[in-house]
């Protein structure tokens, strides 16, 4: 008779979207409790000119606050960060953020990829990976290295989604994620930061 | 492999890096640091990076593909307008004031600060009586930066950028076009003096009255970026400007009382008199 295997504690979540992102997240950030205590991490895809505008629309609809993530920042419950349009967002493994101009990556900078790998490095098995719409590829790799670094991968439905392509892709590289739908993947989260 | 032992192989290739060849990526930020190893590691079909330390230390040759990895050569021609038009609407006429000028570019990579740079102050009436210096750690780049050659598909973004800045003139202007490449005019480099400095481990070298330094210190860790401001701040003269990219700030330094916001959103400041 073998135990489940018990995973640690969810010390951080990170969420990729694209294409269809914006009402995505205007579903889930929301859903977030008040006592939600896990930080978050967003890398959207948008025009690299434009600032981000989202976080200030989500910054009004969510009980959770919402900032761009700075350089050096440190990581703290109950707070969704979003990449800085252009720049690439990493988390270091002492739990800090950092912004780098390297190369975009599969034509993206924020790249889902570069964040993903870099928090699946920091957090290992305490991290919670959630792809969702997109009409790209980025975020198959990285939520490859979430599930390889023993963490949970979530995966939007690809037949609910405004853009499958990004979600199929992810499915593809981690067959064992989990797929819900937008709303699911919302009441998973809340779950999550509350029961801890 | 386990990740255990490829941040070992890390930290063991920084060091021998440090002293066999005195490139100190020690403090450098990890996370951005390791993703660009194990790329190398993987493009350069290295088993392991071990296996990369060990060509390296025997082989020179080596270290100029490894700096290519380690060092990050992304640039652009008027990055973030609104940074230049800043500097062109606040900082020059301040500068103006001066008889000669001398304006820093730290970690100037292939140029493209540079060239902004020179071509915002001889709009502006200041290139003749302001010495350039363009530093940066790897070589290769700052070949490139002297030579001024980029490739013609990139002119378009350089020159809306050239425009949003509040730019006076055409780009045009400024190089001539031949074979798919845009050859910068010589003039705009005569007064840049292009060299060797690390703000790592190098020292102050002149008295600056504006210092750029862009989107070089997010690859820093803290102590690193705290080194780097102090450095600046030892450098600049009284009530000197430094100009930092959009997404980095003092705020989370120990020398920001050194230094008051000049032009807060977008990241420029001036040094404060005790
Ligand atoms: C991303 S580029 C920034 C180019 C330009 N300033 C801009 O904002 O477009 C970073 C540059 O910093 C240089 N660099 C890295 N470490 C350095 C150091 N210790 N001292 C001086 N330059 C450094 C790199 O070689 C690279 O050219």
């Amino acid at each position: 008779m073998s135990a489940a295997p018990v995973k640690p504690p969810v010390k951080a979540v990170v969420i990729g979207a694209s294409a269809g992102a914006v009402q995505a997240l205007l579903t889930i950030l929301p859903a977030l409790p008040a006592s939600f205590a896990l930080p978050v991490l967003v890398v959207v895809h948008v025009p690299p000119d434009r600032d981000n505008v989202l976080v200030s629309l989500l910054q009004a609809k969510c009980r959770l606050t919402v900032k761009e993530a700075e350089d050096k920042e440190p990581l703290v419950g109950g707070t969704v960060f979003f990449a800085p349009s252009d720049y690439h967002l990493l988390v270091e493994t002492d739990g800090t953020l950092a912004i780098s101009t390297d190369e975009p990556v599969n034509y993206s900078r924020p790249s889902i990829d570069v964040l993903f790998e870099s928090a699946a490095d920091a957090f290992g098995e305490a991290l919670v990976g959630v792809v969702l719409t997109g009409a790209n590829h980025d975020g198959a790799a990285g939520l490859r290295a979430v599930t390889q670094a023993g963490g949970t991968a979530i995966v939007e439905d690809p037949n609910f989604a405004h853009s499958r392509a990004m979600p199929l892709a992810a499915l593809e590289a981690s067959p064992e994620a989990a797929i819900m739908t937008i709303d699911a993947i919302a009441s998973y989260l809340s779950s999550l930061g509350t029961t801890r | 492999m386990p990740e255990a032992v490829v941040d070992l192989e890390i930290q063991l290739l920084l060091e021998a890096l440090y002293q066999r060849y005195h490139y100190d990526f020690r403090h450098y930020a990890r996370a951005s640091i390791k993703r660009r190893l194990v790329q190398a590691r993987d493009q350069l079909a290295f088993p392991t990076i071990s296996a990369m330390q060990d060509r390296v230390l025997h082989d020179p040759s080596m270290l100029p593909r490894l700096l290519d990895y380690l060092t990050v050569q992304v640039s652009e021609m008027f990055r973030d307008p609104s940074y230049f038009r800043a500097l062109r609407e606040s900082v020059l006429p301040h500068l103006k004031t001066y008889p000669s000028l001398k304006v820093w570019i730290a970690g100037s990579s292939t140029g493209e600060e540079v060239y902004s740079l020179a071509i915002l102050f001889r709009e502006e009436g200041l290139y003749d009586r302001t010495l350039f210096y363009a530093t940066d750690i790897n070589p290769e780049a700052l070949a490139a930066a002297e030579a001024g050659v980029y490739p013609l598909d990139r002119i378009r973004k350089f020159t809306e950028n050239h425009q949003k800045s509040g730019g006076r003139s055409s780009l045009s202007d400024y190089y001539t076009a031949a074979y798919g490449r845009a050859v910068f005019d010589k003039t705009l480099r005569e007064r840049v003096v292009f060299s060797d400095h690390s703000l790592v481990t190098d020292a102050v070298f002149a008295e600056m009255h504006l210092i750029s330094c862009r989107n070089v210190m997010i690859y820093f860790d803290r102590p690193l970026q705290d080194r780097a401001i102090g450095l600046f701040h030892d450098s600049l003269a009284r009530k000197g400007f430094l100009g930092l990219g959009s997404k980095e700030s003092l705020r989370f330094s120990a020398h920001a009382g050194g230094f008051s916001d000049f032009v807060p959103g977008e990241k420029i400041y001036q040094r404060r008199e005790p």
